[in-house]
C-alpha cells in the first residue's frame, strides 16, 4: 500500500516537471452509482498538438472531458493542466483553457459581441484590450456584420462560432472541444475545422472529442479511442489505419442489379458489404480480385460503372478496435 | 481577486439577462401593489401598522422571485455547463446569483419604502432600516438560490416548489397577525421564518417598537443567510451535473 502511494507521488512529480505535456490524465475513473463511465484511463497531450478523443456514443468521452475541465470530480486519478492539479486548483487550471462543451450554449438574449465580452470579463482582460480581441475574433470567425444582433436570431452554425469565440477570447493555451461539428451544416463544419487548424498554427493545444472519424482523421495528430469507458488505443491516425491494412477492399458498382450469389463466387473475397449502389468486397489480394471482377463482368455481360481499391480506413480500424473490445 | 471578479461578472450577467427584462421589472413593481390589494383592503387594519409587514413581504417576494429559476433556466438552455467552464466554482456562482437577487429586491423595495416614508411623513430610523434591507434582501435571495438547487430541470416545477416553500413562510411570519397576538404553536413557528425578524426590524424602524431585540433580529437574519447558503452549496454541488 505504502509502495503504491510512493509510486503515485513520484509519478505526479514526474508529470509536473514534464513541460512537454500540457494535459496529463492519470488513472482517471468516474463512477455513477453502479455504472463505471470511465475506468482508469491515462494519457497525456503534448504542447501544440491536436489530440483526438474518439469513441462511439456513450463511450465516456464527455465524462472524460468534464473531468479534464474540472466540471466533474473523478472518483480516483489525477488531471494536470499545464502542471496544475485541476482537483485542488480548479480556477487556476481553468484560466489556461478554453472549453466548448457539447451541449454548451451561449446566452441567446445577448448579442454575439456581448457574449464574447462577458466571457472575457471572467478572465479579467482590461476593457480596451477586451474590445480589441472581441473585434478581432469576430472578424476571424466571419461574424463582424452580425456582432450586434441577438444570438437568438443566429443559425446553429453561427451560434457555434460565437461559442468558439467566447472560449478563445482570453487566448487560452489549451482548447477543449466536445463534438464541435456535431449537427452543423457543411460550411460551418469546414469553417470550424479550418479554425481549429489555425489555432494549432498559433501554438494552441487542442483536445477534440468526436465520434466523427473523418474529422479526427483530418485534424488530429494523435487519437485515443475510448470504448465502454476504457481506453482502447492511442496512436497516430495513419499508424492506426495501417495496423489494419492487412484487410483491403475493392469497391465496385454495376449498371444493373446483381444478385449477391454471383458476386460471392468471385475469388478471393473474405466478406461482402452492400453500400448504397456499391459493393464493398474485402480481400487480401485486391489486384487478383479486380482482374476476376472484370472477367466475371465480361462473362456475365455486366457493365462496371466504377471500381477502386480501398485501403483500410480509420473507420475500419475504429470499428475493428471497438468491436474486438466488445467481443472481449 | 478572481473570486470577487467572478461574483461581479455573474451578478452583472444575471441582472442583464434575467432581471432587466421589461416583464420582470413591471411584475416586480406591480407585485407589491397586488399584495397590498390582496392583504390590506377590506381587513380594517390601520395602514401604518400594516405597512412594515407589507414592506417585508414585498422585499421577500422580489428578492427571492427570480433566483429559484436561474439555474433551471441555464441548465435547460445549455449555458450552465458553459458558465462552469469559466474560472469560477460553485461558490462564486451561488454568491453571484444571490447578489443579483438582492439588488433586484432592494431596487423594487426602494419604491415601496419611499412611498411609505412620504405618505406617513415618517420619522424613520434610517440607521436601522438600511442594514435591515441589506441583510434581509441577502437572506431572502439566498433562500431563492437554495430553492433552485433541487435537481428539477423544468422551471415550472421549480416555481411550484418555490411557492410551496415561500407562501407558508409568509403566513407564519406575523404579517397578518401581529407577533404579540400569536399563541402556542403559531408563535413557535413564527421564529422559523426569516420574515418575522424583518417585520420586527421594520416595525422598529418605522414605529420605534419591537418585540424582539433588534440585535437578535439581525443575528437571526445572519444565521438564516448562513444556513441557506450552506445548504444551497451542498445541494448545488450534489446536483451540479444533473439536468445538463
Amino acid at each position: 500500500m505504502r509502495l503504491v502511494r510512493i509510486r503515485d507521488i513520484i509519478g505526479i512529480i514526474n508529470m509536473q516537471t514534464n513541460d512537454k505535456y500540457v494535459i496529463i490524465a492519470r488513472e482517471l475513473t468516474k463512477r455513477f452509482g453502479a455504472l463505471t463511465a470511465v475506468n482508469r484511463i491515462s494519457f497525456s497531450v503534448k504542447k501544440g498538438e491536436i489530440f483526438g478523443f474518439l469513441g462511439p456514443n456513450g463511450a465516456g468521452k464527455t465524462t472524460t472531458i468534464r473531468m479534464l475541465t474540472g466540471l466533474l470530480v473523478p472518483n480516483s486519478g489525477d488531471v494536470l493542466i499545464n502542471g496544475i492539479h485541476i482537483k485542488t486548483h480548479p480556477i487556476r487550471a481553468k484560466k489556461n483553457m478554453g472549453v466548448i462543451p457539447e451541449m454548451g450554449n451561449i446566452y441567446v438574449d445577448l448579442t454575439a459581441r456581448q457574449n464574447i465580452v462577458l466571457a472575457g470579463k471572467f478572465y479579467g482582460i482590461p476593457k480596451r484590450e477586451l474590445e480589441r480581441r472581441t473585434a478581432s475574433i469576430l472578424k476571424q470567425l466571419g461574424l463582424e456584420d452580425r456582432m450586434n444582433d441577438p444570438v437568438k436570431t443566429f443559425s446553429r452554425g453561427m451560434k457555434q462560432r460565437v461559442n468558439i469565440a467566447s472560449a478563445l477570447v482570453h487566448d487560452p493555451q489549451i482548447l477543449f472541444l466536445d463534438e464541435p461539428t456535431s449537427g452543423l451544416d457543411v460550411q460551418s463544419q469546414r469553417l470550424i475545422k479550418h479554425f481549429i487548424q489555425e489555432m494549432k498554427r498559433q501554438g494552441t493545444t487542442v483536445f477534440l472529442t468526436t465520434h466523427n472519424i473523418e474529422d479526427a482523421n483530418q485534424l488530429c495528430e494523435r487519437i485515443a479511442i475510448i470504448h465502454q469507458g476504457e481506453l482502447v488505443t492511442i496512436d497516430r491516425p495513419e499508424r492506426l489505419r495501417k495496423t489494419f491494412d492487412t484487410t483491403q477492399s475493392v469497391e465496385v458498382s454495376f449498371d444493373s442489379i446483381i444478385d449477391i450469389s454471383k458476386i460471392k463466387k468471385i475469388d478471393p473475397i473474405n466478406r461482402i458489404e452492400k453500400r448504397g449502389d456499391k459493393w464493398k468486397l474485402y480481400t487480401e489480394n485486391p489486384d487478383k480480385l479486380v482482374k476476376n471482377v472484370v472477367r466475371v463482368a465480361q462473362e456475365k455481360d455486366f457493365t462496371i460503372l466504377s471500381m477502386e481499391i480501398c485501403r483500410a480506413s480509420l473507420e475500419d480500424a475504429f470499428v475493428k478496435l471497438t468491436d474486438s473490445k466488445r467481443h472481449a | 481577486m478572481q473570486f470577487f471578479r467572478g461574483i461581479m461578472v455573474i451578478t452583472e450577467k444575471n441582472i442583464r439577462i434575467y432581471y432587466t427584462k421589461a416583464p420582470v421589472i413591471i411584475f416586480g413593481l406591480l407585485f407589491p401593489l397586488f399584495l397590498f390589494f390582496a392583504f390590506y383592503l377590506g381587513r380594517g387594519i390601520e395602514l401604518s401598522l400594516f405597512f412594515p409587514g407589507f414592506c417585508a413581504m414585498s422585499l421577500f417576494f422580489t428578492s427571492s422571485s427570480v433566483g429559484p429559476l436561474i439555474t433551471p433556466w441555464e441548465k435547460q438552455a445549455g449555458t450552465y455547463e458553459r458558465l462552469l467552464s469559466f474560472p469560477v466554482n460553485i461558490n462564486i456562482v451561488i454568491i453571484g446569483d444571490i447578489i443579483a437577487g438582492m439588488i433586484f429586491g432592494i431596487f423594487i423595495s426602494v419604491f415601496v419604502l419611499a412611498f411609505g416614508m412620504i405618505y406617513f411623513h415618517s420619522n424613520t430610523k434610517i440607521v436601522f432600516l438600511i442594514p435591515s434591507i441589506l441583510l434581509s434582501s441577502f437572506c431572502f435571495s439566498s433562500l431563492g438560490v437554495l430553492l433552485s438547487s433541487p435537481s428539477l430541470r423544468s422551471p415550472s416545477h421549480i416555481m411550484m416548489f418555490s411557492s410551496l416553500v415561500r407562501f407558508p413562510l409568509i403566513f407564519i411570519s406575523g404579517i397578518f397577525i401581529p407577533f404579540t397576538k400569536l399563541q402556542g404553536a403559531a408563535r413557535v413557528a413564527a421564529f422559523f421564518s426569516p420574515i418575522t425578524y424583518l417585520v420586527d426590524l421594520f416595525t422598529f424602524s418605522f414605529h420605534g417598537r419591537s418585540y424582539i431585540n433588534p440585535l437578535l433580529d439581525y443575528s437571526a437574519l445572519c444565521l438564516f443567510s448562513a444556513l441557506f447558503i450552506t445548504i444551497s452549496k451542498r445541494f448545488h454541488k450534489k446536483n451540479l451535473m444533473r439536468g445538463l
